[in-house]
């Protein structure tokens, strides 16, 4: 238990670390997905082939291939930079991974969202003149989207445990920080390791329960 | 204005023919509607009643043939198709009102996103409309908590909130309990009366009988007939009109 408290600090900041690369791979993921849904369901056979490819190949991937790819690829032989800093620049990497990775999956929970609003909706849009983006931003996605609120949140769940992917390219998230600390502390392995545990039980159990509340609360009535 | 001085037609459909699949759904409709005309379709189901009024803003689209809407050929797609369906009313048998959207802003999404309208004017409006069709109380309620009736009265508001040339009305009353027919059946009627363009496709012959100009009766994907309403229930001249209306009449 010692070790816990002494490295207190190194074990905060690891987990804010977390924090933030959840959020900004979760918000640009929610961004990705739902353009990527649009995609899908557009008549437009091109887009509607690339969403597709772009779906079956990510969500295909092993998550460590895509990390591994973005920090080796993307990072080392394309020569992307974001900063100047080096683990700057290998956080903003693995952000685009998970971003990518997470995306695939947003995807396919909102198109599964859009499959639950009635083909009346968007007849009943067109019939009043909405162009097919209006029809998709204002009357088919907001139904979508709150149809798939619950899934969404176990997406989200997903990502928080996933951001421990990004030590293959070295940011030192939760995960990392852990082995190192069982490097140093030899001796509280056990202890250390339950430390960890609990403080992704904490970031995921009230993740859960906010986006069931949520569910409820913004589901349309039909 | 024609070369004979009377005002064009409204709808103006040639020779047009649909199949899905296998079924030829619509076999060379021809039929032209006056502004100001409210045509009744009725027919056995399947006949193609439906598709019929759904070509009309090409919410299906047909195989061959053409459609004129107010002397224009239906757009195809895009804003051209879209601005088409802005003047061109749609009631449907399932109401269809926005789930996730109050009656009020049901009635104001069109004006607002379409048209351009200021919320302030397009929600006076909108209030107008609604206490028209006797809703203006629910105006800030979702369409889940209003009954069928109801929501079928908002939808026509919605429709009557874009200022359209002609309002279609597919099988308005179907899909209600029977108490709540009339109600929507009245505002349809006062409709009618103040001389919209309107084509109904439904069962309500006493509709028919007192608001229509000309009943077409379909059948088979085809226009059987076509008559004033008394002449058409009185003395339909074919063997098929004469069967439909022998089930539907007797009892």
């Amino acid at each position: 238990m010692q070790a816990l408290f002494e490295e207190f600090p190194v074990i905060r900041d690891a987990f804010w670390l977390t924090i933030r690369l959840t959020l900004a791979s979760g918000i640009t993921a929610l961004l990705l997905g739902t353009i990527l849904a649009a995609m899908r369901v557009s008549p437009l056979p091109v887009l509607r082939g690339i969403g597709t490819a772009y779906v079956n190949i990510l969500r295909n991937t092993p998550l460590t291939l895509v990390i591994v790819f973005c920090g080796l690829g993307l990072g080392l032989v394309l020569d992307v930079s974001f900063s100047t800093s080096l683990s700057t620049n290998y956080l903003w990497l693995s952000i685009i991974g998970l971003s990518a990775y997470t995306a695939a999956f947003v995807c396919e929970a909102i198109r599964a969202g859009i499959n639950t609003v009635p083909i009346g909706q968007a007849e009943a849009a067109r019939a009043i003149g909405l162009t097919f983006s209006q029809n998709l931003r204002l009357i088919v996605l907001p139904q979508a989207l709150r149809a798939v609120i619950a899934p969404l949140g176990s997406i989200l769940i997903a990502l928080i445990k996933n951001t421990t992917v990004a030590a293959a390219i070295g940011v030192t998230e939760a995960s990392l920080t852990m082995k190192t600390l069982f490097e140093s502390h030899g001796a509280e392995v056990i202890p250390i390791f339950f430390g960890f545990a609990l403080g992704f039980v904490i970031l995921t159990l009230p993740t859960g329960m906010l986006f069931t509340w949520l569910s409820k609360r913004l589901a349309v009535i039909r | 204005m024609t070369e004979n001085g009377e005002a064009p037609p409204l709808v103006v459909l040639a020779d047009v023919n649909k199949h899905f699949g296998n079924l030829h759904v619509l076999r060379d409709i021809n039929l032209t509607i006056s502004r100001g005309e409210v045509v009744v379709v009725i027919g056995p189901s399947g006949g193609g009643k439906s598709t019929l009024c759904r070509t009309i803003n090409r919410l299906e689209t047909v195989d061959s043939g053409t459609i004129t809407f107010d002397g224009q050929p239906l757009a195809a797609e895009g804003r051209a198709l879209a601005r088409l369906r802005s003047e061109v009313g749609m009631v449907f048998q399932s109401f269809n009102l926005f789930a996730h959207k109050t009656i009020l802003e049901n009635v104001t999404l069109g004006p607002i996103k379409v048209r351009g309208l200021s919320r302030t004017e397009a929600e006076r409006r909108g209030m107008e409309l609604l206490e028209r069709v006797d809703i203006g109380a629910q105006a800030s309620k979702y369409p889940a908590q209003l009954s069928g009736g109801q929501q079928q009265r908002v939808a026509i508001a919605r429709a009557l909130a874009m200022n359209p040339k002609m309002i279609l009305f597919d099988e308005p009353t179907s899909a209600l309990d029977p108490e709540m027919v009339q109600e929507v059946l009245d505002v349809m009627i006062g409709l009618a009366a103040e001389g919209m363009t309107m084509m109904v496709v439904t069962h309500e012959m006493g509709f028919a009988r007192r608001a229509a100009n000309r009943v077409v009766f379909m059948a088979e994907g085809q226009i059987v007939e076509e008559n004033t309403p008394e002449a058409f229930f009185t003395s339909a001249r074919s063997e098929r009109a004469k069967d439909f209306l022998s089930k539907i009449l007797t009892h």
